[in-house]
């Protein structure tokens, strides 16, 4: 129990730690280091509460993927962060007053925190204890969750269509490679030999 | 099981399947000159569905095990998201063809964006609602951007996208709250598990939520996004904005108030009271030191959203019926005062001046008057249609016991008055200036003379819509 508890404080601190620097740090390279330090704590966090299949996703798809991808994207953009932070400074204040209302409400909120009855039975338990972790998912997603999952798939079906229709552009000025046109391309019709005489030249 | 879970999602399945037959139908074949007949295909179905869905849908049919709800209400919202959806995609063919911007892949993110709304007037369930909006807002992004050779539009777009996405996870953090305190997600376990007084978690996570869709329906002090969008937008998406994903946002918010908080009605209904006060007055004012008639209509929209919320306010079954009612009414006028707005042009080029307005009545007399029409209505002048929206909702407040709401509306519908009257003071009493181009779309001719006519018949029987409104309020509220 204590090494549980350890481990748990452990993890949920380095999650808000993780979550602190990314916003405050200085350099962008950083702020996306200290976001996948979020992100691995909050695998273990999920395999504190024994989702271990969600945990695994996290670690690959979160932090193989999205913030390599951000890494990338972070260098490779040429954002005037400087000018961001000084923009971010004028409205440090409010954002202050704000981030500091919300957390008095939320701490009264937890204080008092009470939950309906018969709440805990409506929770499903984290981990079923007649299958394992990825087949309960499974049973999840495409059984009950079955609409959801659909309307997420055409969800991603609009992102990709909106990542095209607003990114392509077909420009009529780039010379494009026409393998075909390569292929079918005559030696006859496309060189002329000539026979240059010494000392005359063409 | 799940062929009766279909059954009662076709309409949805329909488009769906619609749209993606569509996408892969254009990139096949002729790309962008197929844009213009897949717009018209595009609104024929969803005018076919709307029959459909008005004709044969019966009762309350509950599908996924109650995550998707389909009855009086929801179809109610359905036929007019369809209907408001059609009529944009008749008014955008002519101009966005013009403008050389009509792209295959508009119709068809209409037609999915289209799918969002209606599951989410459906929604059974925070997640089922969550879906749903994502799958709109996604497409708005989308579509404000479309433009992309305009910094404005880009601008648009990408503002709307970081706000929009900001209010997700508001509404998000809100979902969890709510799950937290009911250990389920499903709307008829979240109304089991209060009554009366809510318990602060279920408070905070509710107000959360409302923030979430009040973003959605540009309710100040969460509207800072409309102005802007609306402006940079094209003007076809503009009125796509301000009607279809409002009608779908003010259903959705109605229905996760009664099914899902029913039981803790007095604590939701101040924070109503309090964005829909606002929203009125923000509207009203801010929107007489507009220029832009874009962004006047965007001040026009908050102002309207605030009516409808005040419906809401005064809570029961008259006032979900007198929202539906508000919201019906609104619609067939903003459709006309967009239309009227993508017929202004100077020497081929869109403008959205209203200083260009002046004069207007001399050279153009039938629309004036159309428009003379809409205006009178958007202020809520008798005798036309847009008075009786108003006094219908007024009296919802006020039975309601929101007395002070309701005549706070009265006040800010006068102020409000001002700057429609503005215009029509401008195109029939205006100086003398460079008169816009006479243009030549039947269409767009014709779907302002029909607005403005609706206006104006309307008030006979109002359509029979305050029976239908009345239905689908009851199988909401009981």
């Amino acid at each position: 129990m204590t090494v549980m508890a350890l481990a748990f404080y452990l993890f949920a601190i380095s999650v808000v730690i993780g979550g602190l620097f990314t916003v405050i740090s200085r350099h962008p390279v950083h702020s996306v280091l200290w976001l996948i330090l979020s992100f691995i704590s909050a695998a273990g966090l999920f395999v504190l509460l024994g989702a271990e299949f969600v945990a695994m996703l996290l670690v690959i798809v979160y932090v193989g993927a999205v913030a390599v991808l951000f890494l990338f994207v972070v260098m490779m953009l040429d954002v005037d962060f400087a000018e961001l932070k000084a923009e971010m400074a004028k409205y440090m204040p409010v954002a202050l007053l704000i981030g500091v209302i919300l957390l008095m409400q939320l701490g009264i909120a937890l204080g008092a925190w009470q939950v309906a009855e018969g709440s805990e039975a409506a929770r499903q338990a984290v981990t079923p204890t007649d299958t394992h972790n990825t087949a309960a998912l499974g049973l999840l997603l495409y059984d009950q969750y079955f609409l959801l999952f659909q309307l997420a798939g055409l969800i991603l079906l609009v992102a990709m269509i909106g990542a095209i229709v607003l990114t392509v552009r077909h420009r009529t000025d780039v010379k494009r490679q026409n393998v075909l046109h390569q292929m079918w391309r005559d030696p006859a019709k496309a060189m002329e030999l000539r026979d240059v005489k010494p000392g005359q030249g063409l | 099981m799940i062929q009766l879970d279909l059954n009662i999602i076709l309409p949805e399945i329909v488009i769906a399947v619609y749209a993606m037959l569509g996408l892969l139908g254009a990139v096949y074949t002729g790309k962008d000159k197929t844009a213009g007949m897949l717009v018209w295909l595009t609104a024929a179905l969803f005018v076919a569905m709307a029959f459909w869905i008005g004709a044969t849908g019966d009762g309350t049919n509950l599908a996924f095990g109650g995550m998707f709800v389909d009855d009086d209400f929801s179809r109610f919202a359905k036929v007019m998201i369809l209907l408001a959806a059609a009529a944009i995609l008749l008014m955008s063919q002519e101009y966005m063809a013009r403008m050389g911007s009509l792209r295959f892949e508009y119709p068809i993110l209409i037609a999915l964006g289209t799918v969002g709304m209606m599951t989410m007037v459906s929604a059974g369930d925070l997640m089922t609602l969550y879906m749903g909006l994502e799958l709109q807002s996604l497409t708005l992004y989308i579509l404000a951007s479309m433009r992309r050779e305009s910094v404005k539009s880009t601008e648009a777009g990408l503002k709307y996208f970081v706000l929009g996405a900001l209010a997700s996870g508001i509404l998000l953090y809100g979902a969890s709250l709510v799950y937290g305190y009911a250990g389920t997600t499903l709307f008829s376990g979240i109304i089991a598990s209060a009554e009366g007084q809510a318990p602060i978690g279920l408070l905070l996570g509710m107000v959360l939520v409302m923030v979430g869709l009040a973003f959605k329906v540009s309710a100040v002090p969460f509207h800072m996004w409309t102005p802007d969008v609306y402006e940079g937008s094209p003007t076809p998406v503009t009125a796509y904005f301000a009607t279809a994903p409002k009608v779908a946002a003010m259903a959705l918010l109605a229905r996760t108030l009664y099914d899902a908080f029913g039981g803790v009605a007095s604590d939701w209904q101040q924070v109503l009271a309090v964005l829909s006060v606002l929203s009125m007055f923000l509207g009203s004012i801010a929107a007489i030191g507009q220029r832009d008639i874009k962004r006047m209509m965007a001040y026009s929209t908050i102002g309207h959203m605030g009516f409808a919320l005040m419906a809401l306010t005064g809570g029961g079954a008259f006032g979900v019926q007198a929202m539906l009612i508000y919201m019906a009414i609104y619609v067939a006028m903003d459709i006309g005062a967009f239309t009227f707005i993508l017929t202004m042009q100077r020497d081929g080029q869109p403008v959205t001046d209203i200083a260009s307005l002046n004069n207007y009545a001399s050279s153009h007399p039938a629309r004036a008057l159309a428009m003379l029409i809409l205006m009178f209505s958007l202020a809520g002048v008798p005798p036309f249609l847009g008075f009786f929206g108003k006094l219908y909702v007024l009296r919802a407040a006020y039975e309601g016991g929101f007395a002070w709401l309701a005549v706070a509306g009265v006040i800010a519908s006068v102020i409000g008055a001002y700057y429609y009257l503005r215009i029509v003071y401008l195109m029939y009493f205006g100086k003398e200036g460079e008169a816009l181009d006479p243009a030549r779309s039947p269409v767009l001719w014709g779907i302002l003379m029909a607005s403005a006519a609706v206006m104006v018949l309307g008030v006979i029987n109002m359509f029979g819509i305050e029976g239908l409104a009345q239905a689908a309020a009851m199988t909401l509220v009981n």
